[in-house]
């Protein structure tokens, strides 16, 4: 066995133990605790009164959550009418949602980060706009968003395309301006029209920064459409929390917010495989 | 006489400085001509403007007065006739060498098929000795390795000059020695035109037919014209047998220790110079002109020997 696989064994069993505690704390806390009656006060009375043995404790153990887990896994598409439907198709429409969103977002973003990236001129034109719309919510243009769209489902998207276009468009322009100067003599030299030095001189020589700032626009829409759907209802992993906060079925809250982890971490690990595919060693 | 390959008449570039203002020329009165199948190189200190002169000639920089003529045109841009190999190689890192080549072929005759294109572009790697690293990427070759390539690249569009800025000052004495054997032989076998920007006085002397040495900058310009009269199939173990090699040797580096400030406004050199018309020396004949001149024969220069 090599150092580095020994190395990786261990973390992953350090992992596991991490894990192990963590659950034990979690079982620990949420014990029943025995119930210390004040003098005088006979079991059955206290228990009337809604404190006895019998009382469940607020958070869910790890067997309850467990037992959630694998109800819902099971079938995770059945669709009950619109306030019951399977964790599976939750995550599909929060999913589409994203998708929307992101590719309007990549739509807009490439291009113009494109023109921007190489005319200083328009760069400094755009810039004071990017700097003032970057830093808002993107949840604050819901109202706006509601107003104008009327429609939930594609303000929900227009959110997400608002949040996803900053970090994309400034990556872009970043990585366009700064493609190296030989690389675009040589194509000068060797008289390349303008598409081709776009396509196989500076989208080649960018694509990593622009990955890079798909990658964060990713995580961001990811953390948004969960806000956004708990705003505007109906479908979507966040409406589902929502709506199982509403129902204080906490068993299914944690199973859905685990989930929520989960896909961002699949998201993020697919663009991080995009990026490692693009990127090159000088 | 017909009119040069190339001719370039009276160059001149200023830079703006940090408030926009035009400043002193880093070169002025720059006039010299490249003959069809010739091997110039510039020879000068850092800061004299070679690699600007040849960033013109390339057409990737405008000069501010003064004109370049190839063939009795104008040099106005970049051109598929004019090949560079950078200084730093430049090559693209996220293709493989062969993808490298193949982007300048493809540049070159976009109509060629697949094959045609990838023919061409393996006979240019073959001729450089580096078919056998076709699939790998830049990252993945020593700065020898790599600047290979970028000569092969420039060759490949098959250009009526190549320019060379300086393509062998980051590598060592050993892969440079290899690499000059391998361009002086290329250089040999196709008569390409070559203009090179070189501070190597040996590198000089075994690639060209004519050196300009250009003074110091600012307000640089060409000071003299040496003319290598050794014979042109010249090798880099051989090259210093020949008597001539130390003579043009020691008239050049004693240019650049030297002589090379003295052109400045004021300077002693600079009274009766005129850059328009930079005197034109051969270092290397010398010593038999000066032996020959009083003699008519061999006796005499016999003589001379003997009272020497």
């Amino acid at each position: 066995m090599t150092s580095r696989n020994r190395s990786r064994m261990q973390s992953a069993a350090l992992s596991l133990l991490i894990a192990g505690v963590l659950l034990a704390i979690w079982q620990f806390v949420t014990l029943p605790k025995p119930v210390k009656l004040p003098p005088g006060v006979s079991a059955e009375y206290a228990e009337l009164m809604g404190q006895g043995k019998a009382t469940k404790q607020g958070f869910p153990t790890p067997a309850q959550v467990t037992h959630t887990f694998v109800r819902e896994l099971r079938n995770p598409f059945y669709d009950h009418g619109p306030n019951d439907k399977g964790i599976g198709l939750q995550l599909g429409y929060s999913l589409a949602r994203v998708a929307g969103g992101f590719a309007l977002a990549v739509i807009v973003a490439l291009p113009l980060g494109f023109v921007i990236g190489m005319f200083q001129v328009l760069h400094r034109a755009f810039d004071p706009f990017i700097q003032i719309l970057k830093p808002i919510s993107p949840l604050a243009w819901m109202p706006i968003a509601l107003y104008t769209l009327k429609d939930a489902n594609v303000s929900a998207v227009f959110v997400i395309f608002i949040c996803s276009v900053w970090p994309m468009l400034i990556n872009t322009a970043f990585g366009v301006a700064g493609v190296r100067r030989e690389w675009l003599n040589v194509a000068q030299t060797l008289e390349v029209k303008p598409m081709r030095k776009a396509f196989q001189v500076i989208l080649p020589a960018a694509a990593p920064t622009i990955l890079t700032g798909m990658r964060i626009s990713m995580g961001i829409a990811w953390l948004v459409i969960v806000a956004a759907e708990m705003l505007v209802g109906g479908t979507g992993i966040g409406y589902y929390v929502w709506n199982e906060w509403n129902n204080l079925a906490l068993p299914s809250m944690l199973f859905a917010i685990s989930l929520i982890g989960l896909v961002g971490m699949l998201l993020d690990l697919s663009f991080a495989r995009l990026q490692r595919a693009v990127t090159y060693a000088e | 006489m017909s009119p040069a390959f190339v001719r370039v008449e009276d160059l001149c570039k200023r830079y703006p400085d940090a408030r926009g203002r035009l400043g002193d020329a880093v070169f002025e009165h720059v006039h010299f001509e490249v003959e069809r199948g010739e091997f110039v190189a510039v020879l000068g200190h850092s800061g004299c403007g070679k690699t600007t002169i040849l960033n013109i000639l390339a057409g990737l920089e405008q000069a501010s007065s003064g004109v370049v003529l190839m063939e009795g045109h104008e040099v106005s841009g970049p051109s598929l006739d004019r090949g560079v190999v950078f200084q730093g190689h430049a090559l693209m890192p996220w293709r493989t060498v062969l993808g490298n080549v193949v982007f300048a072929v493809q540049s070159r005759w976009p109509r060629w098929t697949r094959e045609q294109v990838r023919e061409h572009s393996m006979r240019q790697l073959e001729m450089v000795g580096m078919a056998g690293a076709a699939d790998k990427k830049p990252h993945q070759l020593s700065g020898g390795m790599k600047q290979r390539v970028g000569i092969a690249r420039a060759f490949a569009i098959q250009p009526k000059m190549l320019l060379l800025d300086e393509p062998f000052g980051a590598l060592d004495a050993l892969t440079r020695g290899t690499i000059q054997d391998e361009l002086l032989r290329i250089v040999q076998a196709t008569r390409q035109t070559v203009f090179m920007i070189t501070h190597d006085v040996d590198e000089a002397i075994l690639l060209a037919d004519r050196i300009v040495l250009m003074s110091n900058g600012p307000l640089a310009k060409i000071a003299e014209i040496v003319e290598i009269t050794m014979p042109r199939e010249r090798t880099r173990a051989g090259m210093h047998h020949d008597p001539q090699y130390y003579r043009i040797r020691n008239h050049l580096v004693d240019f650049l220790v030297n002589r090379s400030r003295g052109y400045a406004a004021g300077g002693e050199l600079a009274v009766l110079h005129n850059p328009r018309q930079p005197p034109v020396s051969r270092p290397g004949l010398a010593v038999e002109e000066a032996h020959e001149e009083p003699g008519n024969g061999d006796v005499p220069r016999l003589r001379q020997v003997i009272n020497l």
